[in-house]
């Protein structure tokens, strides 16, 4: 048994979108997000020895771009605590009604489940992208998620139209074998 | 006005992308009256194509990747 299985090489290949995805949804800026990937990766790298093959390579380095997540927010939180912070029970002096109902959250909303909801998705979505061959997975990624034209991508890649559409048709039906059981 | 279901399923996934004609579309519609596969198949493509831009999915592209490769090679 192998203990150590680790292939640094291929991480940016490999991980970068899902960890960066992973980290979007988190702090909300793509440039940061970036850095903080990036920082994971050679953060690994410099303790690739301590790695155990416990776990898998990318559940690995989420462990790690995790507490760079934290990092990044206690650095934040230092920076603001030297701004005033000024909070209003409410911004219109002769509203009616009582103040503390109307502060509390409505228990209708169902806004942070949507969020949480979309963040699972996505990473579902991607895991699922990554099972796929190399080329069906670069041609629906261009394709779908940065939403290039057809022409471009059959001049970037070298194919024919109707090559893409049947890669396209090829990783659209494995994907949704793939997210089948849990999102359909 | 009849269509395969190869062809059904090649105007399916380019309707995803806002790729297939108006009479492309009605000949869709038509082979899904005679044809429940594939208003099966279609049903679920839609439902992906819904899932993906709900998870407003992001990627680096292969300039960032590339940066990223280099940043890396120099502290390896």
């Amino acid at each position: 048994m192998k203990i150590k299985n680790l292939n640094p090489n291929k991480w940016v290949d490999l991980y970068a979108d899902y960890l960066f995805n992973y980290a979007v949804t988190r702090v909300s800026d793509t440039e940061i997000a970036k850095d903080l990937v990036q920082d994971t990766f050679i953060a690994g790298l410099k303790s690739a020895k301590n790695f155990k093959g416990e776990s898998a390579e990318r559940t690995w380095l989420i462990a790690i771009l995790k507490r760079k997540i934290i990092d990044h927010y206690r650095k934040s939180n230092s920076k603001k605590g030297k701004a005033e912070v000024r909070m209003s029970y409410n911004s219109q002096l002769d509203a009616e009604g009582n103040w503390m109902e109307e502060r509390i959250a409505d228990p209708n909303s169902n806004f942070e489940n949507n969020i949480l909801e979309n963040e699972e998705l996505g990473l579902a979505i991607q895991n699922c992208i990554s099972k796929l061959p190399k080329k069906q997975a670069q041609v629906f990624t261009m394709k779908t998620i940065q939403g290039m034209e057809t022409e471009d991508i059959c001049n970037a890649l070298e194919i024919n139209a109707s090559n893409l559409w049947v890669m396209i048709h090829r990783a659209r039906t494995s994907l949704m074998g793939c997210l089948n059981q849990n999102w359909f | 006005m009849m269509i395969s279901c190869e062809k059904a399923a090649d105007i399916c996934n380019k309707a995803q992308y806002k790729e297939a004609s108006l009479w492309e579309k009605v000949k869709l519609k038509f082979h899904f009256i005679v044809c429940t596969t594939c208003a099966e198949y279609s049903k679920n493509n839609t439902k992906l194509t819904s899932l993906c831009n709900q998870a407003r999915l992001a990627v680096l592209s292969d300039e960032e990747k590339k940066k990223m490769k280099e940043n890396f090679n120099k502290v390896k």
